[in-house]
C-alpha cells in the first residue's frame, strides 16, 4: 500500500503480494482449498454417520422391491415392483403434470394476458383482477385449495355432475371414457399421423407459392379439413375400430372408464392457473414492446385487426415473450413437486418420500431427484439458447 | 371534361347525401357502445364477463360478510343451512396462526419483534426518509441479532472455541462462570483471535505486505463476531423457547425475513463472483448459483431435512427450523445473486473506468460506487425474490414445520370447530392474509420502480 514508487518493470521486492496477479491465483487457490476442504470433511461425516446409522450406499437398492403402491402409473406397477420402476412411475407422472399443466397455462395465460390489453372494459379488469389474485397466493395454498375445498366438496359417486352422460364429477376424481381399440384402428392411428404430415408439407407449400405468386391460399381451412376428415374417412373405411366405454354406475363407484384422481386434477388446475398468471403478464409485456406504429403501419396497409395480430405483432411479440415463457415453463414443472403437499405421487413424493423413508439411502435418492430437475433445466436452457440465437435480431 | 372517361369510370355528378350527423360520441351511453358493443364478439365477451362476475361476486360476498357468524364460542354458532364463514373459527385459532404452540405468557416477545421490525422496516421503505445506511445497518445487522434472543431467549451455552477443543483452557480458568457466560470460552476465543492475528500478520508481512493492516483487519473481524456471539451467550433472564413452539404466521415471517437477510450478503458476493474475472471463482459461483436455481424448493428442503445432517459431524443435531433456514438461505442467495447481477449490469462502464481512474482500490470501487448504485437499481427485485420467498414459505409445512398454512390446515382437524364452513373460512382467512402481504409488497416494488425510472429520464 504504502508502496508507490517501484522501478518500472522490474518488481519491488514490498510490492510481491499487491501485485494483482499474485492476488488473484492466490485468492483463487484460498476459494479452491476451501471448496475441496468442505467437500472432503462432507465425504468424511457422512461416511462416519452411514456407518454409525448402518445405512447402505451405492445405488443397489434401485434393483430392491419396492414393496409400495402407487394409486397412478402409466406404466405397470405394482407393489413387487423396483425401486428403479418406482423411481420412473413418479417421473412420468411429474412430466404427465407438467405436459398437462404447461398445455393449459399456455392457453389461460394467452387469453388473459391479450385480455389485459383488450380495449373492453369488462374483459380487461377482469384479466387484471385473475392476474393478481392468483399471482400473489402461494402455489401451495391454491392447491390445498383446489384440492381439499374444491374437488373433495364435489359429491359422491353417486350424485356425481354428469357432463353429456360421459364424463363424471365426484369426489374421487373425474371418470372419462376410455377409448377401446379394436381390428383396424392401426390404420386410423397412421391417418391422424399422415393427415398432420400432409398438412405441415402443404402449409409449407402454400407460404412457397405466397412467395413466388402473391397468391394467398387458405391454409388453416385445408389443414383443419385434412387433420379431421383423412382419420374420419380410415375411420368409416375400416368400420369405426375406436369405441369409447362409457363410465358405468355400478354400487357406490364407477366401473369402466379412466379415473383421474382428484390430486391430479387439483395439482394440474392449481398450477396451470397459477403459472398462467404469470404467463399472461409475460404475454402482455411482449405484446406492448412491438410499437404502436407497427399496429398503425398493419392497418394502413390495410390488413384487418386479426391479421394485424397474428402477421405483424404476435411474431414480434414471440421474441419477447417465448424466453420468460419457458422459464415459466420450468418453474410449472419444478412447483409439480409441490404434489407431495396432497400425496400425489410425483417423483418427489414417490421417490424423495417413500422410497426414502424405507432405504433410508438419502443421499443417493436426493441427488438422484435434484439431478433430475438439474437436467431438466438444462434441457430447457439449451433448447432456449438454441432459440435465441435463431429469433435474434441480427444487427449490422 | 368529364366525357372524356368514356371507359365506364364512374363520376358522381350530384352531391352525396350529408350523413345524419354522429350518435353519441361523449357520454356513458357513448362510452359503452365503443368499449363494451363495438361487435359480436366483443358483446358476447361483455356479457360473459359480466355474467361471470354476478356468479362469483355476489355469493363472496354474501359468504364473507352478509352470511357470515361474527360471534360463537364453538362449532354450535356455524352450524345451520344459509351459514356463511364461521369468523368465531378464526379468532378461536387466532393465537395459535400467529404464533403457534409459542407459550401464551412468552407472546409479548414476538409482539416485540413484529412491532420493533415494522419500526424499523417503515422508514426504510420510504425512499425519501434520511438515515438510510444507519437504518439498514440496523435492520440487515442488529435487528435479525435482537430478534434471535428474543424469539429464542438468548443464553446458547458456548462452551469451547478452539483451543479447549483440545482441552488446553479448562485447566487454566477453571469452570467459571458470570452471567450465564462460560468463562473458558471467552478466554479461548481471545486467545484463539491474537494467535489468528498474529499468524496472519505474521504470513502477510513475510510475503512482504502490510502484516499490521492485516492483523487489525483480523481484529475487527473477531471482534464483530465475538459481540454477536456474547449478545447471545449472555443470560438475560429470558426463558428458551425451542424452536419446535414456533409457529404460525411468525415462523412464515422468520423464516422470510432470514431467507431474505442472509441472502442479500451472499447474493451479493456470488454476483461478484460470477463477474469475476478469476476463472476459478466465476466456475464456483456459477456451479452454486445455476445448481440451486434448477432445483424445487422442496427437494432444498428435503436435502435440508434428511441429507445436511449427514454431512455434519457426528452429534452435531441441528434444529429442524435451523436446517430449513439454511436450505432456504441457500436457495434465496442464487435467486438474489441473479438480481443483483443484473444491477452490476446496467452500471455503466465509466463507472468502474472512473472509479478505477481515481486510484480506488477494488473493495473500494464496489462499495463506495458500483454497489450503491447496482442495489438502488434492483431494490423492486429484491423485493420481488422477497415475495416469492414468502410465498414459498409455504412448503416448509411439507417437512413439518408449522408455519402459518401448515398451522391453518392443523386447525382443521379440530372437532370443536367442525363444520362445513370451516374448510372454507379457514381458506378465506388465509387467502386474504397472503393476498394483503403480496399485494402490498408487489405495489412497493412497482412505485420504487416509477421512482427509480424518473430519475433516470433527466
Amino acid at each position: 500500500m504504502t508502496d508507490l514508487a517501484g522501478p518500472v518493470g522490474g518488481r519491488a521486492k514490498s510490492s510481491f503480494i499487491n501485485d494483482p496477479k499474485v492476488r488473484s491465483i492466490g485468492l483463487q487457490l484460498i476459494a479452491l482449498v476451501v471448496v475441496v476442504f468442505l467437500g472432503w470433511s462432507f465425504t468424511e461425516n457422512a461416511r462416519d454417520n452411514l456407518a454409525a446409522q448402518k445405512i447402505a450406499t451405492g445405488f443397489g437398492f434401485l434393483d430392491n422391491t419396492a414393496g409400495f403402491g402407487i394409486n397412478q402409473t402409466l406404466i405397470p406397477y405394482s407393489e413387487t415392483s423396483t425401486y428403479g420402476r418406482a423411481f420412473v412411475v413418479g417421473l412420468l407422472n411429474t412430466l404427465l403434470v407438467a405436459v398437462v399443466g404447461i398445455f393449459l397455462a399456455t392457453i389461460i395465460g394467452f387469453l388473459v394476458g391479450i385480455g389485459r390489453l383488450s380495449k373492453n372494459f369488462v374483459v380487461r379488469t377482469l384479466s387484471t383482477v385473475y392476474v393478481e389474485v392468483l399471482r400473489n397466493l402461494p402455489p401451495l395454498f391454491q392447491i390445498l385449495f383446489w384440492y381439499l375445498a374444491v374437488l373433495s366438496a364435489m359429491p359422491g359417486p353417486r350424485n356425481s355432475i354428469s357432463l353429456f352422460g360421459e364424463v363424471f364429477i365426484s369426489n374421487r376424481g373425474i371418470i372419462i371414457p376410455r377409448p377401446l381399440f379394436g381390428d383396424g384402428a392401426g390404420i386410423v392411428v397412421w391417418a391422424i399421423g399422415l393427415a398432420i404430415l400432409m398438412a405441415i408439407l402443404f402449409r409449407h407449400w402454400a407460404a412457397s407459392r405466397q412467395e413466388e405468386t402473391g397468391r394467398y391460399l387458405p391454409v388453416l381451412w385445408v389443414n383443419l379439413a385434412l387433420i379431421l376428415g383423412l382419420p374420419l374417412i380410415a375411420m368409416i373405411a375400416t368400420g369405426f375400430p375406436i369405441s369409447f366405454e362409457v363410465p358405468q354406475l355400478k354400487g357406490f363407484n364407477f366401473v369402466g372408464g379412466v379415473q383421474v384422481i382428484p390430486e391430479f386434477v387439483a395439482l394440474t388446475v392449481a398450477l396451470a392457473t397459477y403459472t398462467a398468471a404469470f404467463i399472461a403478464e409475460n404475454v402482455r409485456s411482449g405484446i406492448q414492446s412491438v410499437s404502436h406504429g407497427q399496429t398503425e403501419a398493419a392497418h394502413s396497409l390495410g390488413l384487418r385487426h386479426a391479421q394485424t395480430l397474428r402477421l405483424v405483432i404476435i411474431p414480434q411479440a414471440m421474441r419477447v415473450i417465448i424466453p420468460p415463457l419457458t422459464s415459466q415453463y420450468l418453474n410449472l414443472t419444478k412447483n409439480s413437486s409441490l404434489a407431495v403437499g396432497i400425496g400425489y405421487p410425483d417423483l418427489v413424493a414417490v421417490f424423495a418420500g417413500t422410497a426414502l423413508n424405507q432405504t433410508g439411502q438419502a443421499i443417493e435418492i436426493i441427488a438422484i431427484t435434484m439431478g433430475v430437475y438439474l437436467v431438466l433445466s438444462i434441457i430447457t436452457a439449451t433448447i432456449m439458447n438454441v432459440y435465441n440465437k435463431r429469433v435474434a435480431l441480427v444487427e449490422r | 371534361m368529364s366525357m372524356t372517361f368514356d371507359d365506364g369510370s364512374f363520376i358522381r355528378n350530384e352531391m352525396a347525401p350529408a350523413l345524419p350527423p354522429p350518435t353519441q360520441r361523449i357520454g356513458a351511453v357513448a362510452w359503452m357502445r365503443e368499449n363494451l358493443f363495438s361487435g359480436v364478439l366483443n358483446t358476447l365477451l361483455t356479457v360473459f364477463g359480466i355474467c361471470l362476475v354476478a356468479l362469483i361476486v355476489p355469493p363472496f360476498v354474501r359468504f364473507m360478510f352478509l352470511d357470515a357468524v361474527w360471534t360463537g364460542e364453538n362449532r354450535e354458532a356455524c352450524l345451520g343451512p344459509q351459514v356463511g364463514a364461521c369468523w368465531p373459527f378464526i379468532q378461536a385459532k387466532f393465537g395459535q396462526l400467529i404464533y403457534g404452540f409459542y407459550p401464551i405468557s412468552e407472546r409479548w416477545r414476538v409482539d416485540i419483534v413484529f412491532a420493533s421490525g415494522a419500526l424499523l422496516l417503515v422508514p426504510l421503505m420510504v425512499l425519501s426518509w434520511p438515515f438510510k445506511r444507519i437504518n439498514a445497518f440496523l435492520f440487515f445487522v442488529a435487528y435479525p441479532v435482537v430478534a434471535f434472543v428474543l424469539l429464542t431467549g438468548g443464553n446458547i451455552n458456548a462452551s469451547a472455541f478452539l483451543l479447549e477443543r483440545f482441552g488446553l483452557i479448562r485447566g487454566l480458568v477453571g469452570d467459571a462462570q458470570i452471567a450465564g457466560v462460560n468463562l473458558v470460552f471467552w478466554v479461548d476465543y481471545a486467545l484463539t483471535a491474537l494467535l489468528v492475528m498474529a499468524a496472519i500478520g505474521g504470513l502477510i508481512a513475510a510475503l512482504g505486505g502490510s502484516g499490521r493492516s492485516a492483523a487489525r483487519t483480523t481484529f475487527w473481524v473477531f471482534l464483530a463476531l465475538g459481540l454477536l456471539i456474547f449478545i447471545w451467550d449472555v443470560d438475560v433472564g429470558l426463558d428458551y423457547v425451542e424452536t419446535r413452539q414456533w409457529g404460525g404466521l411468525l415462523v412464515t415471517l422468520v423464516i422470510a425475513v432470514t431467507g431474505i437477510v442472509a441472502s442479500l450478503p451472499l447474493g451479493i458476493l456470488l454476483a461478484l463472483g460470477r463477474r469475476s474475472q478469476m476463472p476459478v471463482v466465476r466456475l464456483l459461483s456459477v456451479v452454486f448459483i445455476e445448481f440451486w436455481r434448477g432445483v424445487p424448493l422442496i427437494t432444498v428442503l428435503f436435502f435440508a431435512t434428511y441429507m445436511l445432517p449427514l454431512f455434519l459431524p457426528q452429534g452435531t443435531n441441528p434444529d429442524a427450523l435451523l436446517r430449513a433456514l439454511v436450505g432456504v438461505a441457500l436457495f434465496s442467495a442464487a435467486y438474489m445473486a441473479e438480481v443483483v447481477r443484473g444491477g452490476l449490469q446496467a452500471i455503466p462502464k465509466g463507472q468502474y473506468e472512473g472509479a478505477m481512474a481515481m486510484g480506488l482500490t477494488w473493495s473500494q470501487m464496489m462499495r463506495l460506487i458500483v454497489l450503491p448504485q447496482a442495489l438502488t437499481l434492483v431494490i423492486p427485485g429484491i423485493v420481488n425474490s422477497f415475495i416469492s420467498l414468502f410465498k414459498d414459505t409455504t412448503l416448509v409445512l411439507i417437512v413439518s414445520i408449522f408455519d402459518f398454512l401448515g398451522q391453518l390446515r392443523a386447525s382443521f382437524t379440530d372437532p370443536n370447530w367442525a363444520t362445513p364452513v370451516t374448510l372454507y373460512t379457514g381458506f378465506a382467512f388465509a387467502g386474504v392474509v397472503y393476498f394483503l402481504f403480496c399485494f402490498g409488497m408487489s405495489r412497493y416494488s412497482l412505485f420504487v420502480e416509477r421512482r427509480l425510472n424518473t430519475s433516470h429520464r433527466h
